[in-house]
């Protein structure tokens, strides 16, 4: 078996590893600054990724653990991004790190392993490594909710966490167990052989729908999305985020593997049930997060508004739509991480993350006001940012199927209405940047190189996916070529 | 390189330079602003001087490839269509970034998203791409609810700002669904508009009636909320009035032409057979704009209301013509976008002077400034009878186009139009000049100033300038729309007549219809003619 083929994961363990016997050695005040160890650590392995790793033309997939685990084109775009994703989070924690009272080697270490853990789903393409990498990211997950151990919003969060997500384990779990009792088997590849066959069976139908279940959960869209508000405000900021996009992007990448690679046959007759979940998560976001006044609350709820956006892409059934699910995640990485760096650094010490809390935001700290209101356009979807591209994406997507299916124009006027929508509460949170408003506290925030650095990253990424999409379109189109 | 991307180019890279400003340093803000609109529009003058009515297709082309897969390419050039609008936008948001003296607060903010708001207009109407076409639209739509939440004015500004980016947004995103059907029905590959025009040409790729009956509408009703058409006006007003001046000129004097630009560019030409079943709807449509929100103009209190009401009736005006879908009528409502973007921004920028004076625009209030106000009341007085369609200012020549026209095709609503234009119109602008400038005037008012220097009269002189000058020689511009009308959006609304003709199985040879066309593309030559003569 070709062992280069774990590189990834196998570098992201050691590193991980590392981290916890350097830590032994390490005195108290140093420890903080391991996360920069890890970061660039995870920056060297992220280029590693780019220059080194390279799929022969020959064989566009390669196998191990007996064609339980792919390295194809689909999984290198994942594994990427999320490296990249866990390099800007490693950041964010460095800078958040004085707000955790202990073990803070621990909590870079644990990032790492859900790192991995991301990395693992984005190659599954067999039930059980889906679930073993499923299992790898939501138990690290339980852990870095309720990483905050003083903060009884952080206990809470990560008890509902834990909950809600033991039982979608079992959901998972339940249906796989069904999928391998009707068809003898759990590896992808097999299963697409044969899942034509089972079209009809009730059985195997059921355990296919418990495993969206599961995967419902990890991308938070409707009816599964119950945690994500509450598990958003109360888990340390730097969570939240790696929360928001590598567990979001790890359930899309699972879910596009699950439905165009093991049963595409079977996904095909199911239009009707992924236009509905995606056009009621998109209203439901939108209209829960009108009247929110946390501001972690507030893009938790956008996340779940989100999920519907990107399942408008699964949605379409087609090559477009899966490159644009893709493009749009991308987008999606700078425009959530820069604002979470900035809730990170612009909201510590104010009661409940309010948004009040920006009021005069732009005096403290013009950098940061302007990264915020950025990432709420991107959000928004307002061009030059990649936002814009990405829902341009999506939407043509969508309405390319029109002929096909009526439901297809409904579900492009439901994403239109959650646009409208969501510019209401994303110019909120400009609105209280700037407006004219009693700012209790004006004293200038400081912002470290490194955060610099990474603030200017993710503009220049939102800015440079908005105005020059065709490098990264490309990439997402060879990406999704292997999918049916 | 084109000079089109220039002129769109200086205001963008104008607004990231300010970016790198202090904002302490004021007069350099506004100086770059000014200078930035100035280049554009200099150019703008000098692109339109150079354009050359005699040649077809599009000049002063630009193309570079920007999404390979999609077939999204950054397109510009213009023809006679669209080289009036440009210039057009380029002087008004040069007229606006002078007045906007008035700003004291957040200055810097406010020019950068002024400057945005310039550069994304412009490209708008410089693009040659459906994709880019929105895109600069967009860009510039979002500044407009921003200037207008900011720096808005009057109790009724939070509630104006949601109403008009509820609005605003529903039409733009309901246009996109438009131009990405379009995209895909057409299967071309293609977002370039030339191509598009031309690919649809042939008969064989030609659209079927139910993709072109699914796509109008959506174009139709999309672009008719940008533009106001009634029943979808009511963001106008409020918004306009409770807008800073330079927004209020900017959106209601060159923005919302999008729309109208849109359906002449896009909608008629590419989707002739629907065009040519929903015009009629149109026309009465019209009615509601030039009537019904004329007779609201007449009741209004507040000045900045009445002028935004009397901006959503002039927008009656080319959506007739539009819908008379001949030559005569289209180029008419070409030229009457041109002549009312002049207009509005005047009327926009005297109002917004006179705000900046007295702190009120109910006209109740105000009374015999003519005496204080020599040239802001003379300069004031000339745009309500350009309002009322006096010859010799542009917007009769537009008007009276417009109504040949569209006599042809709609008599009633015709002769129903005319009277909205004519009296109506003309009633409230008297009565808001007498209200305002004639008559005794109240104590209050006696230290109202003039426009002290030439550098404040300057923005409004240029504009009254260019409504007189194309008002006494339509020509220059009639000479370039007229050639471009017929050869880009009438041509294949000639065919769909055809089609259409023989669907209904009248006894119509192809031949009569040709030379029913050629009868009335010289009528119209001739009408034109006489008209500049």
């Amino acid at each position: 078996m070709n062992l280069s083929l774990l590189s990834h994961e196998l570098l992201v363990l050691a590193l991980g590893l590392g981290l916890l016997l350097v830590d032994l050695w390490l005195p108290v005040p140093a420890k903080r600054k391991l996360g920069y160890v890890a970061a660039a650590g995870v920056g060297l392995i992220l280029l590693y990724s780019l220059f080194c790793v390279q799929l022969p033309a020959s064989s566009p997939v390669q196998y191990a653990f007996g064609q339980m685990y792919a390295l194809d084109g689909l999984a290198l775009f994942f594994k990427r991004f999320f490296l990249l994703a866990a390099l800007i989070v490693l950041l964010m924690s460095v800078e958040f790190a004085d707000r955790i009272a202990s073990g803070i080697a621990e909590f870079y270490a644990l990032m790492l392993f859900a790192l991995s853990g991301m990395l693992f789903a984005s190659s599954a393409n067999d039930f059980a490594l889906l679930f073993v990498s499923l299992e790898l990211i939501t138990v690290t997950f339980y852990v870095l909710t309720s990483f905050q151990r003083a903060r009884v919003t952080s206990l809470e969060a990560g008890v509902k966490y834990l909950i809600i997500g033991a039982l979608s384990t079992a959901f998972t779990v339940y249906g796989i167990a069904l999928v391998y009792g009707i068809s003898h088997t759990l590896n992808f590849g097999l299963l697409s052989g044969v899942a034509a066959q089972y079209g009809d069976n009730k059985i195997f139908l059921f355990g296919l729908a418990l495993v969206l279940v599961g995967l419902g959960f990890k991308i938070a869209a409707f009816p599964f999305q119950i945690w994500a508000p509450d598990v958003y405000q109360g888990a340390p900021t730097p969570v939240t985020a790696f929360l928001a996009i590598g567990s979001k992007a790890a359930g899309f990448a699972l879910l596009l593997r699950v439905l165009f690679i093991a049963v595409p046959d079977i996904t095909a007759r199911w239009s009707n049930l992924l236009i509905i979940i995606s056009g009621v998560s998109i209203l439901y976001g939108n209209l829960c997060a009108i009247p929110q006044r946390n501001l972690k609350r507030l893009l938790g709820y956008s996340s779940i508004a989100h999920a519907g956006y990107l399942l408008l892409g699964v949605a379409a059934l087609s090559a477009a739509g899966r490159s644009a699910v893709l493009y749009y995640l991308s987008g999606y990485l700078f425009t959530v991480l820069s604002a979470f760096t900035v809730i990170c650094l612009a909201l510590r010490g104010v009661e409940g993350e309010d948004v009040g809390g920006l009021a005069g935001l732009h005096r403290r700290s013009p950098l940061l006001a302007a990264t915020m209101t950025l990432a709420m356009a991107s959000l928004a979807g307002i061009p030059p940012l990649a936002g814009f591209f990405g829902k341009f994406l999506l939407l043509k997507a969508v309405v390319e199927q029109g002929p096909t299916h009526p439901g297809y124009y409904c579900l492009t006027f439901t994403a239109l209405a959650g646009v409208v929508i969501s510019l209401y509460y994303y110019f909120g949170v400009v609105r209280a940047m700037y407006w004219p408003g009693e700012a209790a506290d004006l004293s200038p925030i400081v912002v470290s190189k490194p955060i610099r650095l990474t603030l200017y990253g993710c503009i220049g990424g939102m800015l440079y996916l908005g105005l020059f999409p065709n490098g990264l379109l490309e990439a997402a189109n060879q990406a999704v070529k292997l999918l049916r | 390189m084109s000079p089109l991307t220039y002129i769109i180019g200086w205001p963008l890279c104008a607004a990231v330079f300010l970016l790198l400003v202090p904002r302490t340093f004021r007069p350099v803000v506004r100086a770059v602003a000014i200078l930035a609109t100035s280049i554009s529009a200099l150019l703008a003058l000098k692109l339109f001087l150079q354009f050359n009515a005699g040649r077809l297709g599009y000049q002063f082309e630009q193309q570079v490839l920007w999404v390979t897969s999609l077939g999204i390419s950054y397109h510009v050039g213009v023809d006679g269509i669209n080289v009036g609008l440009i210039l057009m936008g380029a002087f008004v948001a040069f007229a606006a970034a002078c007045v906007s003296w008035e700003i004291k607060e957040r200055e810097k903010e406010f020019y950068i998203l002024l400057l945005v708001m310039t550069g994304g207009i412009l490209g708008a109407f410089a693009s040659l791409d459906l994709f880019f076409f929105y895109f600069f639209h967009e860009l510039a739509l979002v500044p407009t609810f921003i200037m207008i939440g900011v720096w808005g004015r009057g109790e009724q500004k939070n509630y104006a700002t949601f109403q008009i980016t509820l609005y605003l947004s529903i039409g733009a995103l309901l246009a996109l669904v438009g131009l990405i059907a379009l995209y895909l029905q057409a299967g071309a590959g293609t977002f370039d508009i030339p191509k598009l025009a031309e690919y649809l040409r042939s008969p064989e790729h030609r659209l079927s009636a139910s993709a072109q009956n699914f796509i109008f509408p959506l174009l139709l009703f999309g672009f008719g909320i940008l533009v106001s058409l009634w029943p979808f006006h009511t963001w106008a007003p409020l918004g306009y009035g409770s807008a800073p001046t330079a927004t209020a000129m900017l959106h209601a004097g060159v923005l919302k032409k999008f729309g109208a630009y849109g359906l002449i560019r896009i909608a008629l030409p590419l989707l002739p057979d629907a065009a040519r079943d929903w015009m009629p709807i149109v026309a009465w449509l019209c009615l509601g704009n030039l009537l019904y929100c004329g007779w609201v103009a007449m009741r209004q209190k507040d000045f900045n209301r009445m002028i935004g009401y009397s901006s959503v009736a002039h927008m009656g005006f080319i959506f007739l013509g539009i819908a008379s879908l001949n030559l005569i009528g289209v180029t008419g409502a070409v030229l009457v976008m041109i002549a009312h973007g002049f207009l509005a921004a005047l009327t926009f920028g005297l109002s917004g002077y006179l705000y900046q004076q007295t702190g009120t625009l109910e006209m109740d209030r105000l009374g015999g400034l003519l005496r204080r106000l020599p040239f802001i009341g003379a300069a004031l007085m000339m745009a309500a009878f350009a309002g009322c369609g006096l010859p010799g200012f542009a917007n009769f020549a537009g008007e009276i186009t417009v109504f040949f026209g569209a006599w042809k095709a709609f008599r009633l609503v015709t002769i129903l139009a005319c009277w909205g234009a004519l009296i109506i119109g003309a009633v409230y602008m008297l009565r808001a000049v007498r209200a305002m400038l004639h008559g005794p005037l109240p104590e209050q008012w006696a230290k109202v100033a003039d426009a002290p220097h030439l550098w404040r009269k300057a923005p409004f002189l240029l504009l009254l300038a260019s409504l007189l000058v194309f008002g006494c020689f339509p020509k220059l511009l009639t000479d370039k729309i007229e050639p471009s009308v017929s050869e880009k959006v009438l041509v294949n609304a000639a065919t769909a007549r055809a089609d259409g003709s023989s669907r209904r199985k009248e006894a119509l040879t192809a031949s009569v219809v040709a030379k029913d066309m050629s009868l009335l593309t010289s009528a119209a030559t001739e009408k034109g003619g006489s008209l500049n003569r």
